[in-house]
């Protein structure tokens, strides 16, 4: 028998919500030492099946069906009995490790309390100790001491652990524990997840929403959508041979080198259109009275762009890559270095010496939910940038519907709000908003990392035509190297404000020189798994 | 705008407040038909009780009529609520603009001299200033407007702050548009509605803040106004409370409307509150 069964989940959601049920008819089970991992896009329904498993739905959701857990019905439970199990027969991991830690508690006392809250209390501290070492914390015993603040997100994430598995659990469940984190930690945390569970023999409900991580870890895999299990299976079966069309289409949308990148690059080499010198952007901290101390963002990177190509900036958070993307359109003002851009030097000019500048070198921005004014209609925000070089309104309005048309949104889309779009509708107007200026360079700053994986498939795809059809130079910021690997024709790795290799993106991929680009690549879950191809239905 | 109008239609309070509000503006508006002559005529017997004589609300100790009085008053306190609030807002806007978006220096510097005046108590610095530029309606104005604009500024430069660094914000600066045109178009909108929810209650503290200054006989000798009448009656409030009681519930009333619509609009101009309620 399996260690957890649902059967026919269903979860009502509140009258007036966009559909009827979060969950429908969904059933899955999680054998004993396996691995299960959840996967869909936003919405799908894959949080709230965990949550009902956890007894932590919102008053407003019904559940209905069977939730099967050790011979126990637990939709059937008291409230008594479900936070008896809780912690002690099931574990749960959280996506944000910066939130779910108490900040005004030591580390080691957080660990302790979920024993006391269970009366497990007899050998406290060494017990702390021992968890601690378990999820593979340095020096436990000085980190039992420490507080939240003290500790890294990976860290945090590792305590997160330590604590769900303080009982013993039979059962794990992790909602997206790794999504906030960065690559090299979602790494170490992946691996750590996959460790425990083989020596405990536990059980896992791992919830994601990328295929690169249900490679790395998945036994068996569902795919949901709109609330319905849509396909399930071994993870080998799901991942190469998707039967259900969805299930194909999310594999198909996953981010891979193309084929050919040789030629490809070759073809497009062209004279250096932008280039940094030495470019140094120091910030400071704290003020006169506490002492400053400065943090070196980027710390003399030199890159050069050729015409037509596309450069890729890889690098974990806190590595200055937007920072720099933000020097080169004077958003932030380096201290030194060079930027040029066909051989003008653009770091010491004015406000006003930048304008003319403004219609060649444009942005594309991260968040599709802040980067449009909420207040403006979507044709004022794309006809603004004209307007303010001087193009007559009406005819900014008019180019402005044809760039709707070319980021293949309904140009009558024009006289509508931001909010009244969905986050790859708002992604394609911030880039016609960046093409109303018929820009020469595009930086792009993790134009996709907000998206779902099939909106982000499709906005790639407009990029790439757009950039073939308008012959662009593109800047392109990501911390997610299979888009990396999809999208650029040379790579620049940085790490801590330095580019530490830059080279044609194959040869990086395949050869990487430097240890920390070695690092990131072995850190790309599913690595070793290639997704298949097939002829798109 | 639908929407906001529901919400704040479904607050009683705000409703309520608002209804009391236009009934003020009303009143002060028809004061010249209701009263066809000047509040400071005698027109009778002094101390006429509430009814009696052909007064409504009683006379005072020099015979003029206590119901004229509040209805020509309500114009004073209206017009002097409005218009030092929007002299007000028009101060402190632009100082927490400009130091919200500079940043820096002139962000500190700024700042620290709107702390610098609001150290200072505000009725008394208000006093001095009409005592210095003799009482009259712009003296009045001037000097509310001037004790009353720093915790607008403080507002707006808070709500700059975290606008600014929005990405439509930068993406504005990348187009290459002018600084005016940024703040005036892209940030200031959004940071329209703690600006009006704040505004409703300065008109309240503005109508107080007159009604005490004309208390202290610091009011326009031309205007009759609400705190002129409590100013003048109170000597004789054991004899004819009626002088002081009436003025006093009219300021009474008009500013708990004005809290109540304030209320209303910080629900539902609040996306967070209004998601709650929808």
């Amino acid at each position: 028998m399996s260690l957890l069964e649902i059967e026919r989940l269903t979860v009502d959601l509140p009258p007036g919500a966009d559909r009827p049920h979060a969950v429908e008819e969904a059933s899955l089970s999680v054998e004993a030492g396996k691995i299960l991992c959840v996967v869909g896009e936003s919405g799908s329904g894959k949080s709230v099946t965990a949550a009902a498993v956890m007894g932590l739905l919102p008053q407003a959701m019904r559940a209905s069906g069977r939730i099967g857990f050790e011979g126990r019905d637990l939709l059937r439970l008291d409230q008594r009995a479900m936070r008896d199990l809780r912690g002690r027969r099931i574990g749960m991991i959280f996506q944000e490790p910066m939130s779910a830690l108490n900040p005004l508690m030591r580390v080691g006392d957080q660990v302790a309390e979920v024993l006391d809250v269970h009366g497990r209390r007899s050998n406290g501290p060494a017990r702390v100790q021992e968890l601690l070492a378990a999820v593979n914390l340095p020096e436990p015993a000085r980190l039992a001491r420490a507080w939240p603040h003290h500790l890294s997100g990976g860290q945090r994430q590792r305590v997160m652990i330590a604590m769900a598995l303080a009982l013993e659990p039979a059962l794990l469940i992790a909602d997206e524990p790794t999504t906030a984190l960065d690559v090299t930690t979602q790494m170490q945390i992946l691996r750590l997840v996959r460790e425990l569970q083989a020596r405990r023999g536990m059980g896992v409900l791992f919830i994601t929403h990328d295929f690169g991580v249900v490679a790395e870890i998945a036994d068996q895999v569902a795919v949901m959508q709109h609330g319905r299990v849509v396909e399930a299976g071994p993870a080998r079966a799901v991942l190469d041979r998707p039967q259900h069309a969805y299930t194909r289409a999310l594999v198909a949308a996953v981010p891979h080198a193309p084929e050919h990148q040789a030629e490809r690059q070759a073809a497009r080499a062209g004279e250096a259109i932008l280039a940094l010198r030495n470019v140094r952007k120091t910030y400071y901290r704290g003020t006169v009275f506490t002492g400053r101390s400065a943090v070196r963002a980027v710390d003399g990177a030199t890159i050069e762009i050729g015409r037509g190509e596309t450069l890729g900036l890889v690098g974990e958070s806190g590595s200055g890559k937007s920072t720099l993307a933000r020097c080169v359109v004077n958003l932030v003002h380096p201290e030194s270095g060079e930027i040029r851009y066909r051989g003008a030097d653009l770091r010491p000019l004015s406000r006003s010496a930048w304008k003319p500048f403004r219609r060649r070198i444009q942005m594309i921005f991260q968040d599709p939910y802040s980067s449009l004014n909420p207040r403006r209609r979507v044709a004022d925000i794309i006809a603004e940038g004209p307007v303010a070089h001087g193009v007559p309104r009406a005819d900014a309005l008019a180019k402005a519907a044809e760039l709707l048309r070319l980021v293949q949104l309904d140009p009558r889309a024009g006289d509508r709000f931001p909010h009244e779009f969905s986050g790859g509708q708002r992604q394609r107007v911030g880039i016609a908003r960046a093409l109303a200026m018929d820009p020469e360079v595009l930086i792009a700053d993790e134009p996709v990392s907000a998206l779902d994986v099939s909106v982000q498939a499709q906005v790639l795809a407009l990029l790439a035509e757009l950039q073939a059809r308008l012959g662009l130079t593109m800047l392109f910021i990501t911390h997610d190297l299979r888009v990396a690997a999809q999208v650029c024709d040379r790579v620049a790795v940085m790490q801590q404000g330095v580019i530490v290799e830059q080279g044609p993106t194959p040869q990086v991929f395949a050869a990487p020189q430097h240890a920390y680009t070695r690092t990131l690549l072995d850190s790309i879950p599913g690595r070793s798994w290639v997704p298949p191809d097939f002829p798109r239905a | 705008m639908s929407s906001f109008l529901l919400s704040f239609r479904r607050n009683r309070g705000a409703f309520v407040g608002a209804v009391v509000l236009a009934a003020v503006a009303a009143l002060a508006a028809a004061a010249p038909l209701l009263f066809p002559f000047s509040p400071w005529d005698m027109r009778g017997v002094p101390f006429a009780q509430p009814g009696q004589e052909g007064f409504l609300l009683g006379s005072d100790n020099l015979g003029r009529d206590v119901a004229a009085g509040i209805a020509h008053g309500a114009h004073v306190s209206l017009l002097i609520g409005a218009v030092s609030t929007l002299a007000a807002l028009a101060l402190g806007v632009t100082v927490g603009a400009i130091a919200g978006f500079a940043g820096g220096a002139i962000d500190d510097a700024l700042m620290r001299f709107t702390e610098l005046v609001q150290t200072v108590p505000s009725f008394v610095l208000a006093i001095v200033l009409v005592a210095i530029f003799t009482p009259s309606l712009a003296s009045i104005v001037a000097a509310i407007a001037i004790v009353s604009w720093p915790p607008v500024a403080r507002v707006v430069r808070a709500e700059f702050l975290s606008l600014r660094r929005r990405e439509f914000v930068q993406a504005a600066e990348v187009l290459g548009r002018s600084r005016a045109d940024i703040v005036l178009r892209e940030i200031l909108p959004n940071a329209l509605s703690p600006i009006i929810v704040l505004a409703s209650l300065m008109v309240a503290s503005a109508i107080l803040l007159e009604s005490a200054l004309s208390f202290l006989g610091l009011g326009d000798p031309n205007r009759m106004s609400w705190g002129f009448m409590i100013g003048a009656g109170r000597s004789v409030i054991r004899l004819a409370w009626w002088t002081s009681v009436f003025p006093g519930l009219a300021i009474f009333l008009t500013v708990l409307a004005l809290n109540l619509v304030g209320e209303g609009l910080n629900d539902a101009l609040n996306p967070r509150v209004a998601r709650k309620r929808g």
